[in-house]
């Protein structure tokens, strides 16, 4: 029996569907869009709040304080806003494409929560496949940017729709092979399962796979500091140039949901999901979604942005490379030692420290002059 | 072999936003809270000691923006200037000072006030008894020592992060 893979026997004792509603299938797909909808919405409306409050007193300010206590109001006051802002569309623009951007950019967002479990077996569809569902999904949110890029007809939104398609391609690689070291352990693509294997955390058992993934998830969503074809406080906002009104409340609806993916993701894959001592399991994953979410907003106030060719580089130099490197160590381990467990946690954070300093060793820019 | 390129660097300036965290921010929330300003701030305002005036009008000559207006009568029997109007547009005036260091009787002084803003342009002339002292236009501090020393210290931001929550 390898320890990396759950017993069958013992998964089985554990329901891994929901039980059975009354009225079968169809209240257990309401049921589940209902709360994936509404969890999405509100989350992200936290999320504006937690990044802006606490990105504000990182930098010695109050942030938001006016709209409600601690200006928890403050993204419903937005939303009001910018709903009843008019909705400007460019005279050259083209006008079925501008419209289609914002919701096909959308809508693989909320679908991707279809295969995140809350707590176990409590998730809309346990596809077999799950995370590979989810890999193929979030792709298509591109193809929402690019769209916006060019029925924009503006030359800036093109550039920094073609910016984000580069960053994006680039960056899928090594979230996917860093994925794949999860799967390797696994031994099953379904998300559920996923999170039964994690008697520990993956993040001990994958701590490179780990950093891979939040570096690779954070370029992936333009977050900064890779946020550099939309950075807020230095050009107009890239792709979502012209858009205005509802359609741009889209566009940063999906900028935050899509930051919501990325943690749900790697609470899942990497931080043991639902799975906690105490607390409810659903309450355990929104926890654990939030730390994500803080350590991102924590690195966002941390960090400068990057420029594109190093945004390229570190993508395709840097990341790429241990990503590789990483599943062949875990496909190692897992032949050699398949019930080792203990002591393969510090070995992998040691590998993981070695790998990082090596390579940033070998990291060049621009032909060596400039090390990074 | 420099560690701080190596990731320690990430994680100093990770330390020090996260000690930002816990600190006091800095903001003012303006209306409700103000700060004390300079002691020796040229406020948006003139403040006239009528008293003390002779109506030299020294300080009109001095003024590079031609804002101060003495008009005088002349008295014969006490032998000296009546002053009849002294009018400033605060609205021309670019708070230099100049006309509060000629004056030669000490009789013009700088508002500590900074909140003058006003809704009509009219609003904006003050002659005479609008430009005497009282309780809400305190005189500054500014060429009058003796005036600084009685008003608050001036409130320091660097002094707001690191001081207690009161």
């Amino acid at each position: 029996m390898m320890i990396f893979n759950p017993d069958p026997s013992s998964v089985r004792q554990m329901p891994t569907l929901a039980p059975d509603w009354p009225g079968g299938f169809w209240w257990h797909w309401l049921l589940f869009t209902v709360i994936i909808i509404a969890f999405v919405l509100l989350l992200v409306m936290g999320y504006i709040w937690l990044e802006r409050r606490a990105m504000g007193r990182m930098q010695a300010r109050l942030g938001p304080n006016r709209a409600g206590p601690f200006g928890l109001l403050q993204p419903v006051a937005d939303a009001l806003k910018v709903m009843l802002k008019e909705d400007i569309v460019p005279v050259n623009a083209d006008k079925i494409v501008h419209l289609l951007a914002p919701i096909i950019a959308f809508a693989p967002v909320l679908i991707i929560f279809a295969v995140v479990p809350f707590a176990n077996g409590a998730l809309l569809a346990d596809l077999n496949i799950g995370i590979v569902f989810v890999v193929a999904i979030s792709s298509i949110s591109t193809l929402g940017v690019f769209m916006a890029g060019w029925g924009s007809s503006n030359k800036y939104s093109l550039l920094g729709a073609m910016r984000n398609v580069a960053s994006v391609v680039s960056y899928e690689i090594p979230v996917v092979l860093s994925i794949a070291g999860v799967v390797l352990i696994t031994g099953s693509l379904s998300m559920n399962q996923i999170v039964l294997a994690q008697e520990i955390p993956f993040i001990l058992l994958q701590p490179l796979g780990f950093l891979i993934f939040f570096i690779g998830g954070c370029a992936e969503i333009n977050r900064s500091p890779f946020d550099l074809l939309e950075a807020d406080s230095e050009i107009v906002a890239g792709f979502h140039t012209e858009y205005s009104g509802m359609k741009f409340a889209m566009f940063y609806l999906v900028e935050y949901a899509e930051a919501l993916v990325i943690s749900a993701l790697i609470t899942t894959l990497f931080l043991g999901g639902w799975r906690g001592p105490i607390l409810p399991p659903w309450l355990w994953f929104l926890v654990k979604v939030m730390v994500v979410f803080f350590v991102m907003v924590w690195t966002r106030t941390t960090l400068p942005r990057v420029r594109i060719d190093q945004l390229m580089a570190l993508a395709w130099k840097f990341l790429f490379p241990l990503a590789l490197l990483n599943l062949f160590i875990t496909g190692i381990e897992i032949l050699a030692w398949p019930t080792a467990i203990a002591w393969l946690i510090p070995v992998n954070i040691a590998v993981m420290v070695i790998l990082v300093l090596l390579w940033s060793k070998l990291f060049k820019l621009g032909w060596g002059r400039v090390e990074v | 072999m420099k560690f701080e390129r190596y990731g320690i660097g990430i994680a100093k300036g990770l330390r020090v936003t996260f000690k930002h965290l816990f600190r006091r921010p800095v903001t003012v929330q303006y209306p409700e809270q103000k700060l004390h300003m300079s002691r020796r701030i040229r406020g948006n305002e003139l403040i006239w000691d009528k008293d003390k005036c002779t109506g030299c009008a020294t300080c009109a000559k001095t003024c590079p923006q031609g804002v101060i207006q003495v008009i005088t009568s002349v008295d014969a029997v006490e032998n000296k200037y009546v002053v009849e109007k002294f009018e400033v547009d605060t609205g021309y005036c670019i708070s230099c000072g100049l006309c509060i260091e000629a004056c030669p009787y000490e009789a013009l002084y700088m508002g500590y006030a900074y909140e003058r803003a006003k809704y009509r342009r009219e609003d904006v002339i003050q002659t005479n008894e609008q430009l005497l002292p009282s309780a809400d236009r305190l005189r500054s501090g500014y060429m009058y020592p003796e005036i600084a020393a009685q008003l608050p210290r001036q409130t320091l931001l660097l002094e707001r992060i690191t001081e207690e929550e009161e």
